[in-house]
């Protein structure tokens, strides 16, 4: 690519015309000919055996075409189908994967038990309050430590309610903490939290019982596994369903995965023979779509008494919940993989330990692992540097991986990944320039002060983030009018990738941004696509754009040679023109031209950079202010530096509020007490005022022509991390540390209470 | 989460709004909605009819009529916001108002809604309390007045019958030039509190000789600090003295929930006391916590 003329412009969102006029169409706002209503019947027992399921007066009741349940499933096709894993595809999965909808057993609150179809929603809703269930109760698993005594089996047949027990390890921890001058070990936990998505999950399935097809809409992220996954669940081919995404109002790992009702909702359109609607509520949406972050560690680490990292060596215990779901187990594997950071650390051994209980399953979810992991690391380095007696900036300084140490191989610490290497950057220059925008230097005076009433503390951690890989496609097509339309198998949730990829595509077109169209979101636009996740819109996706974008220049110089009788010489195209030796064409000469592209990679980019920030804590109430915070990060190449700050500033408040704020919380019997979000707090526009994001662009990625590094979860990846240690430090003259999430008020004013009353004893 | 089938009913007049109530069973009344449409779209409450109050005649509206501001149980919270009797007569409920719900809340809320759902942590319900305040009701043999230290009769449960209807708030103005504060501590802003505090004070000749001080989300309703009130009045306003007795609020019972235990509770009654207190006599001017929103 030559000229840069719109990559790395800030170029005004394309998508944003059409949502602020409110002319967006979600799938809520979609309505097809004679369509009916699905609500779901969901368990209210964490654990139990079901005895008997009577919906008779349900399907009596006026307005009401169906009650579904595993009995009529199974009647259908012969079985209840299980849903796959799409990621950690983990051979001791296996006998906890979840079935479409529960049969002998409920596992969690929440759980489909049946789907109603009716005329309208309220119907269904009424009907839902006529179906009998008879369960008998089991002994509920709130938490992992009941999970692990194996009391209670949620799976007979597994045997233990662990799902998965693991080590990996790169050097020899164990040996060189025989040996060490120093160690440290301490535990930390992460509470349990969800993406909350403004929209909730829904869609629309049709039935076309002529042409033996099915249609989806609201899919989105997966699409095509998701395709691959339903096809022979229902007993069809892959060619025989279309899933159309539509505008996604946000997905944070959790939406878009195939959940239960990504085969129910189908199922029951293809019963009633009638287009069906299942649109989420919100307190469904707390107990049905994937909670994520619930792990514990278990974190050592040996240093010399100079601060010289030698070793680390961690176990992480994850709550999985009740099944095993698509990725759920990317999040231990995660948490564990980012333990030793972007630190000079070649001796690590790790433990991870997956338990099943009875609560809502655990996915991705924006920066799964690394926002725990980062936490639990940062904090333990916090520890370490007050016990040597070091300056806790130094301290990292001194352990920070160098440039001319990469790339630097981390070996192979997730079982289901190959070997990866730490690729280019250089951590200390965005690590410093965290800790100068912060005002170390000048205000490291204030830690641990009263100013006002309140404890001030300040903290930087540096970080390094892994993003996309893998392989995408792209079509690319010359319409009549000389515009092209680039059809893509990236999935858009909101991120603006109808943007950035058409500045990616004129820019390798030498065309103006208007006359590209980015068509997104349907299977039938491409023969296989593999979506959004992990942060690899761009990187893969974007690079698919590129290939196809050259592969059509090609292919313009050949039509124009072979149809054109342009001469054997350089053809220039630009803004719509191709010309060589004196002869000139418009781009719609060219229309009808089509070319496929595509681009894999099986190297992850490694985009790194550093949170501050400066907080102070009233001791009185366990409030925490934010007086400054700021996230910097190297993407390698910004392709919108718009786009990019707003994903950085939408992580770090999301980051924020899963400090502060978000927490899912049960009881003894596994019951969720705050389904609901006049309980289960999520950040709101004014809650975070002081928070600043930094983008860089030092080391382009070499993994990719674009250069890019994956953008959009390194706002949230340190925030835990960054707070965690920033209320560590003004709290430091209590004597207490941070050690468990979330630092909700209750909590802290528990860690400073319970500092006084130890002071006085 | 969508209702079960009710009856909708849309009376003109309070008489007929009373009758309606009187005669039809498990009826609910529709006022701004911002707590009943939630909860009849949740199936909290499954009420066979709902009364609605929004095109009853009469039944809004500020006024004050010998140091006494009347005020339509069917105002709208932001109605009371933007009113400058409000200001000047009650800043205590101007400054509470700043706290209730957001924006948008606000502009369909009303006083008399948010009275006779009665969250414990409401602030209007906390305003009524610091100042004595009248709630005048209407049913089917007339009408009578409740002192709000009787309204509450439980957990969100208004002492009024299931016939009548709350018509008015009366609150008894102090003196111009007293002081009010209302603060509160909630997890983010526009939330019920989990604690918060309402204050006035007369100051004569540097000694307070008037007190009024209430905690809400404490206990199942607002509760006046007597004996606070009691060692104040008298005192020159200093932030020791209020240190000193506002240590009196932790005994108070108090309630637990997924936010917060009793203890924090109680904890966080002893420092918003003090709090409001030390802001009502301008003596924390700079402090975090008064800073406006």
């Amino acid at each position: 690519m030559n000229a840069r003329m719109l990559i790395g412009q800030p170029v005004h969102r394309a998508e944003d015309s059409r949502f602020l006029k409110g002319a967006g169409r979600f799938v809520d706002d979609l309505a097809r000919e004679g369509m009916l209503h699905a609500v779901v019947l969901r368990s209210a027992v964490a654990h139990g055996r079901i005895r008997g399921i009577d919906a008779t007066a349900a399907r009596a009741m006026p307005g009401v075409h169906a009650v579904i349940t595993a009995a009529d499933i199974s009647a259908a096709l012969g079985n209840v189908p299980v849903i796959p894993l799409r990621l950690a595809n983990l051979p001791e999965f296996k006998g906890y994967l979840q079935p479409v909808v529960a049969g002998d057993k409920v596992r969690y609150v929440g759980e489909p038990i049946a789907v109603v179809v009716a005329e309208t929603q309220c119907i269904a809703e009424d009907a839902l309050d006529k179906i009998a269930v008879d369960i008998e109760r089991l002994p509920a698993l709130p938490d992992r430590h009941a999970a692990a005594a194996d009391a209670s089996l949620l799976f007979e047949a597994a045997g233990s309610n662990r799902a998965v027990r693991y080590e990996a390890k790169f050097g020899d921890a164990d040996a060189v903490f025989a040996k060490a001058e120093y160690t440290r070990k301490e535990k930390f936990r992460c509470h349990r939290l969800t993406g909350l998505p403004l929209e909730t999950r829904g869609q629309i399935a049709e039935w076309d019982k002529d042409k033996k097809r099915l249609t989806v809409f609201g899919a989105t992220k997966v699409l095509f596994f998701n395709r691959r996954t339903l096809a022979p669940m229902l007993g069809i081919t892959e060619a025989d369903i279309d899933m159309i995404e539509v505008d996604v109002g946000g997905g944070f790992g959790v939406k878009g995965e195939f959940y239960p009702e990504d085969f129910l909702i189908p199922f029951v359109a293809r019963t009633v023979g009638r287009p069906v609607k299942w649109i989420e509520d919100r307190r469904e949406h707390l107990v049905a779509t994937n909670h994520s972050r619930e792990v514990d560690c278990e974190l050592e680490i040996a240093c010399r008494r100079d601060g010289t990292i030698l070793a680390m060596r961690g176990h992480i215990t994850a709550d999985m919940g009740a099944y095993i779901r698509t990725n759920g187990g990317v999040v231990p594997a995660k948490a564990a993989q980012f333990l030793p950071g972007p630190y000079r650390i070649r001796d690590v051994g790790l433990t991870v330990e997956a338990f099943v209980t009875s609560k809502t399953p655990v996915g991705t979810l924006r920066a799964p692992g690394r926002f725990e992991a980062n936490f639990f690391r940062e904090r333990l380095l916090d520890i370490v540097a007050a016990d040597l007696g070091l300056d806790v900036m130094d301290f990292r300084r001194k352990n920070l991986i160098q440039e001319t140490e990469l790339p630097f191989a981390t070996g192979k610490l997730v079982p289901y990944e190959p070997e990866t290497d730490f690729d280019t950057g250089d951590y200390h220059v965005t690590f410093e320039r965290a800790v100068a925008e912060i005002g170390w230097d000048q205000n490291k005076a204030l830690n641990g002060k009263l100013v006002d009433g309140r404890y001030r503390g300040l903290a930087a951690v540096p970080f390094v983030e892994s993003g996309g890989s893998g392989k995408e496609n792209s079509r690319l097509v010359i319409e009549k009018d000389g515009t092209v339309s680039v059809y893509v198998g990236s999935s858009v949730l909101g991120q603006g990738l109808e943007t950035t990829l058409a500045q990616v595509a004129a820019d390798t077109l030498k065309l103006p941004f208007e006359a590209i169209k980015i068509l997104h979101g349907s299977t039938t636009y491409l023969k296989e696509g593999f979506g959004t996740f992990a942060s690899r819109s761009m990187v893969v996706g974007g690079c698919a754009v590129m290939d196809g974008c050259n592969n059509l220049l090609a292919a313009i110089r050949v039509a124009a040679r072979e149809r054109l009788g342009f001469p054997n010489e350089e053809i220039e195209i630009a803004d719509g023109v191709v010309a060589a030796g004196g002869k000139r064409a418009g781009l719609t000469e060219f229309a009808g031209l089509e070319v496929e592209g595509s681009f894999s990679t099986t190297t992850r980019t490694y985009s790194y950079g550093a949170h501050a920030c400066h907080v102070a804590v009233d001791p009185r109430t366990g409030h925490v202010d934010i007086l400054d915070y700021v996230a910097i990060e190297d993407v390698g190449v910004a392709i919108n530096p718009h786009i990019v700050h707003g994903q950085a500033i939408g992580a770090l408040v999301q980051g924020l509020g899963g400090v502060f704020l978000d927490q899912i919380m049960y009881d003894r019997d596994a019951q969720m007490l705050n389904a609901s979000l006049a309980d289960y707090l999520v950040p709101l526009a004014t809650d975070f005022a002081n928070v600043r994001a930094i983008t860089m662009e030092l080391r382009r990625s070499k993994t990719n022509p674009l250069g890019a590094k994956g953008a959009g979860e390194g706002g949230m990846v340190a925030v835990a991390a960054t707070i965690a240690n920033a209320v560590a430090a003004a709290l430091k003259p209590l004597g207490v540390e941070v050690c468990d999430l979330p630092l909700s008020p209750a909590r802290l004013w528990g860690l400073v209470n319970g500092a006084s009353l130890a002071r006085k004893s | 989460m969508k209702p079960p089938p009710f009856q909708y009913h849309d009376p003109k007049t309070l008489a007929e709004a009373v009758g309606l109530l009187g005669t039809l069973d498990n009826a609910k009344l529709l006022a701004g909605g911002q707590s009943l449409m939630p909860m009849l779209n949740m199936r909290f409450v499954l009420p066979d009819h709902v009364i609605d109050l929004n095109l009853v005649e009469g039944m809004a509206g500020i006024k004050e009529t010998d140091g006494v501001l009347e005020i339509g149980a069917m105002t709208r919270q932001r109605e009371l916001e933007f009113s400058d009797l409000v200001a000047a007569k009650c800043p205590l409920l101007h400054q509470a108002l700043m706290h209730v719900g957001h924006r948008q809340t606000r502009n369909r809320g009303t006083i008399g809604g948010s009275l006779c759902h009665l969250d414990p942590a409401a602030e209007l319900v906390t305003v009524c309390m610091a100042h004595d305040a009248t709630i005048a009701v209407a049913g089917p043999g007339g009408t009578r007045e409740i002192a709000f230290a009787d309204f509450p009769a439980g957990y969100l449960t208004p002492a009024i019958e299931l016939n009548e209807i709350v018509t008015a708030i009366r609150i008894p103005v102090w003196p111009a030039g007293h002081k009010a504060a209302f603060i509160e501590f909630s997890r983010r802003h526009g939330d019920f509190a989990i604690v918060s505090a309402a204050a006035l004070l007369q100051i004569d000749g540097g000694r307070i000789t008037r007190a009024s001080l209430t905690i809400g989300g404490v206990a199942v309703a607002p509760v006046r600090a007597t004996e606070v009130e009691q060692a104040i009045v008298g005192q020159a306003p200093t932030s020791e003295l209020f240190a000193k007795v506002c240590e009196s609020c932790r005994s108070f019972e108090a309630m637990a929930d997924i936010h917060a235990s009793a203890e924090y509770r109680q904890h966080l009654a002893v420092v918003l006391a003090r709090r409001a207190l030390e802001k009502a006599a301008d003596l924390a001017d700079n402090a975090p916590w008064n800073r406006a929103h």
